[in-house]
């Protein structure tokens, strides 16, 4: 089921770039961390560092990702999104948006965000 | 603890989707849902069971975040994040949409109507608070040659803009002309009308993240509020210091940390009882019952009963029944409705 997760995470692609996430070594790894929260419930807590230091395209990269394992894991959980210490100058700002779940539920309630997204996180053989 | 909470029932109102809130009508009776199927659902009791009496599915183009009652019980506000409120007028186990509130810049949030009944607050993802006037015909039946024309104006009289970020509910005093707002910026801020214009008379800072609901004590001297940090903080009005002024200041008296796992998205005080509940994003709904002690500037909760997994998902709403003490209701993201029985044992 780890494996499962990070195959998940890795197939996200990246807005700007053809590439996916796991391409470009934005999302490894060693940044995603699983804590056992009850039985057969997990908190997933993701670091991810965006290759470009611009605030609206890591916004987008969060909101992927929260969409994307949200629909995509087997399993019952919890998820908390950050953008790595240091890679990011509004961090915080961003951290705050992308884990605030009626802000990414109304996010994706704008069509052109919403194909946005829809098309980053389609796996390419989709 | 002695007291506890069972289930009384369990349901799926909005399927496929989040339910975002449930309310109880004034009498106690009836419950309105609403969720991210865009859909408000009015449910009645059957028995020992609750039934879907009404679907509003064509009123909003998007989620419908929140649903208020009107202090009469015959207008149901509906809250969007199309940026529109909708007021609905109650005929028998139907619902006609009266008027749509505009102005809002983009996702509202709440709506709230006055103890009154002829005021109602609304907030927004734009940051600001607007207050409309209307006026609704306050009787309980009316035949169709009575019907009032001036019964769908509503204007709006005052836009604060005293929160810097997201604001995401409106509560009123219950019996003060007197409003509450908080915010993902982090505060509650209170309002007060001053020659006609609404104003913010007091900012509460103390939490440190989103502050997503607020409930006012039953005698309205204190205020509840929960946030993200997972606390929920009590506030009383108290005298300002230095002689007079017109602002009020209002202090944290209480906080309650280290009971919720994880954000706290909506806070009840229940006006029979005096019980504190609250829905949580760890899936539990958890009952507070303040201490007996001697300083009233200084109140103690304890954690009267808990319900781990209420829900298999998120709880986004909790709310007490006005006129039945211990009946609950909360709502999921599973889509779920449960009603509960609260039983203290003291």
């Amino acid at each position: 089921s780890d494996q499962r997760r990070d195959h998940v995470i890795r197939t996200i692609r990246d807005p700007e770039k053809p590439n996916t996430l796991e391409e470009l070594d934005v999302v490894s790894e060693e940044c995603v961390e699983v804590q056992e929260l009850g039985e057969d419930e997990y908190l997933i807590i993701i670091k991810f560092s965006p290759t470009v230091p611009h605030c609206s395209l890591a916004t987008l990269i969060g909101l992927c990702l929260q969409v994307k394992l949200q629909r995509c894991l087997p399993f019952k959980h919890k998820l908390d999104i950050f953008i790595s210490e240091g890679t990011h100058s509004t961090e915080e700002d961003i951290n705050k948006q992308i884990n605030d779940k009626e802000r990414v539920a109304a996010a994706m309630e704008n069509p052109n965000l919403r194909d946005i997204v829809e098309q980053c996180v389609t796996e390419p053989d989709d | 603890m002695n007291d506890t909470v069972a289930l009384l029932q369990k349901f799926n109102a909005h399927p496929d989707s989040r339910c975002w809130y449930v309310a109880w009508n004034p009498k106690g009776t009836l419950l309105a849902s609403c969720g991210g199927d865009r859909a408000i659902r009015i449910w009645g009791r059957e028995g020992d069971s609750w039934e879907c009496k009404t679907l509003l599915q064509d009123g909003h183009q998007r989620t419908v975040r929140k649903v208020a009652w009107s202090p009469c019980g015959n207008y149901l506000a509906s809250a969007s994040f199309d940026a529109t409120t909708c007021i609905w007028k109650k005929k028998n186990d139907d619902f006609e949409c009266l008027t749509v509130l505009e102005g809002h810049e983009n996702e509202v949030k709440c709506v709230a109507w006055a103890p009154s009944g002829n005021l109602l607050a609304t907030c927004s993802r734009d940051k600001s608070v607007w207050i409309w006037e209307g006026y609704l015909s306050q009787s309980l039946s009316f035949s169709v040659d009575e019907e009032n024309e001036n019964e769908n104006e509503y204007e709006c009289v005052s836009v604060v803009n005293s929160h810097t970020q997201d604001v995401k509910h409106v509560v009123w005093h219950p019996t003060q002309e007197l409003l509450a707002s908080c915010s993902y910026d982090n505060n509650v801020c209170v309002y007060k009308e001053e020659d006609d214009d609404w104003e913010c008379r007091a900012t509460l800072e103390g939490h440190t993240s989103t502050v997503w609901g607020l409930t006012f004590d039953p005698s309205g001297q204190r205020l509840a509020s929960c946030s993200d940090d997972c606390t929920v903080k009590i506030w009383k009005e108290c005298q300002p210091e230095g002689g007079q002024g017109t602002d009020t200041a209002w202090k944290c008296v209480c906080t309650l940390s280290g009971f919720h796992g994880r954000t706290v998205y909506d806070i009840a005080w229940c006006p029979l009882t005096g019980a504190l509940a609250t829905a949580c994003g760890d899936d539990g709904v958890r009952v507070f019952k303040e201490d007996e002690t001697a300083d009233p500037d200084q109140p103690a909760f304890s954690l009267s009963a808990h319900v781990p997994k209420a829900h298999t998902q998120d709880v986004n709403c909790i709310a007490w029944n006005p006129k039945e003490a211990g009946l609950l209701v909360s709502c999921s993201d599973n889509g779920e409705i449960a009603v509960w029985n609260y039983q203290s044992g003291v």
